[in-house]
């Protein structure tokens, strides 16, 4: 488990929501360029 | 081998299961948290950790939903902020009431039961959809703008303090009071994001059309999954590196999930989804069971049923969607005498 157990409760709780946030918005971008990069070297490929 | 404190079965689990459950919620518009929360009991995770785990995975969700429905068409900002502090509250008094029960030594108790009915309500609402899908489609074309009767027969006890919506009708602050805070509740309790049971409350008990009713949800959504996840974190009850391993699974089978709605037909599958839920909740009733009988004998057969099914019908959507590309492909091919 990651632990920031030096850190007081509510800021522990500010970065955990912070930190969740931040994957989430990466995972969607990140996926979404890949999905971009996979459709077009598919596209290169068929030759479509 | 262990990667972030977790042995590597567990670690593809998470993210297997996370894609799974991404899957579904592309593709049913469902948070999923509903099977996240159970499945961490299953795995031996304490009450509050699944569910703060649970929420947290939840908001995660509603992160991406947001994003990717970021013009959400009508939503009801006022109401949508109005029901983010009623669901806070309530879910401060749920996550309380999880503490306390906790204390007394029945929080698992009381949360597997709870599952048990949810889960066999939803699963009997999809069947009984299912079941009469016909008859819905011949309704669904005037319904999207509509108020159900029952709203607007809740509309017209004028109760004070009225508030105003975006869509011209006047709901009473009790009303949204009631209806927010019992989700909030449920939501604290039992570490569900409360989607499948806050758009319903929204549309048919304080009465927005039903456009309106899923993007002021999704709005009010994100913030309460926010705050679920700081009031569970406060106490470390959220275990990061399960959500965050969820995430990446669900992220990537939400996509999945969504580009998949424009395939395959929603009533095809909406059975086996009505199914699942009825699974999950048999599931989690013979892991209760196992418990009060002292034995791990039924906990591989619940983790079979709940992960099991889940599986079963994302493999579906994905077998379809598949069957689908492929006999695309096979169509646009020339025949050798196409030509002719």
């Amino acid at each position: 488990m990651i632990e920031a157990t030096a850190l007081s409760g509510p800021v522990q709780a500010t970065l955990l929501v912070g930190a969740i946030f931040a994957q989430a918005v990466f995972l969607y971008a990140g996926y979404g360029v890949l999905g971009r990069v996979a459709t077009s070297l598919l596209e290169t490929i068929t030759g479509t | 081998m262990e990667i972030l404190g977790l042995s590597l079965g567990l670690l593809v689990l998470f993210v297997s299961f996370g894609f799974m459950v991404g899957v579904l919620f592309g593709f049913f518009g469902m948070g999923g948290s509903f099977l996240i929360t159970p499945t961490l009991l299953l795995l031996d995770y304490p009450a509050s950790v699944a569910i703060g785990s649970g929420l947290a995975f939840y908001f995660g969700t509603s992160v991406i939903a947001v994003l990717k429905h970021y013009d959400v068409g009508q939503v009801d900002y006022k109401l949508g902020a109005i029901l983010f502090v009623v669901l806070s509250v309530g879910i401060e008094l749920g996550s309380r009431l999880v503490f306390g029960l906790e204390a007394l030594g029945i929080a698992d108790l009381v949360t597997g039961v709870a599952y048990v009915v949810l889960l066999a309500g939803i699963g009997a609402l999809f069947l009984r959809r299912a079941y009469n899908i016909d008859d819905e489609a011949a309704e669904s074309d005037v319904a999207d703008e509509e108020i159900p009767p029952i709203a607007r027969k809740i509309q017209s006890y004028t109760v004070p303090p009225m508030i105003s919506l975006s869509s011209g009708g006047r709901a009473s602050a009790w009303t949204i009071t009631g209806a927010g805070g019992s989700v909030g509740l449920i939501s604290g309790l039992i570490g569900v994001g409360g989607g499948f049971i806050r758009m319903p409350a929204i549309y048919y008990l304080i009465g927005t059309p039903l456009t309106a009713a899923v993007g002021t949800s999704l709005f009010a959504g994100l913030f309460s999954g926010a705050f679920g996840t700081f009031t569970y974190g406060m106490s470390g009850s959220v275990d990061l590196t399960v959500v965050s391993l969820l995430l990446v699974g669900s992220a990537l089978g939400a996509r999945i999930g969504s580009a998949a709605t424009t395939i395959v037909d929603e009533d095809e599958v909406i059975v086996y989804f009505g199914l699942m839920m009825v699974f999950a909740s048999v599931g989690i009733g013979l892991s209760e069971l196992a418990n009060w009988l002292g034995t791990g004998a039924l906990d591989l057969v619940s983790v079979l049923l709940l992960v099991g099914s889940s599986f079963v019908v994302a493999s579906m959507i994905l077998y379809q969607v598949f069957t689908s590309i492929t006999e695309d492909d096979a169509s646009t091919q020339p025949t050798p005498d196409s030509g002719d």
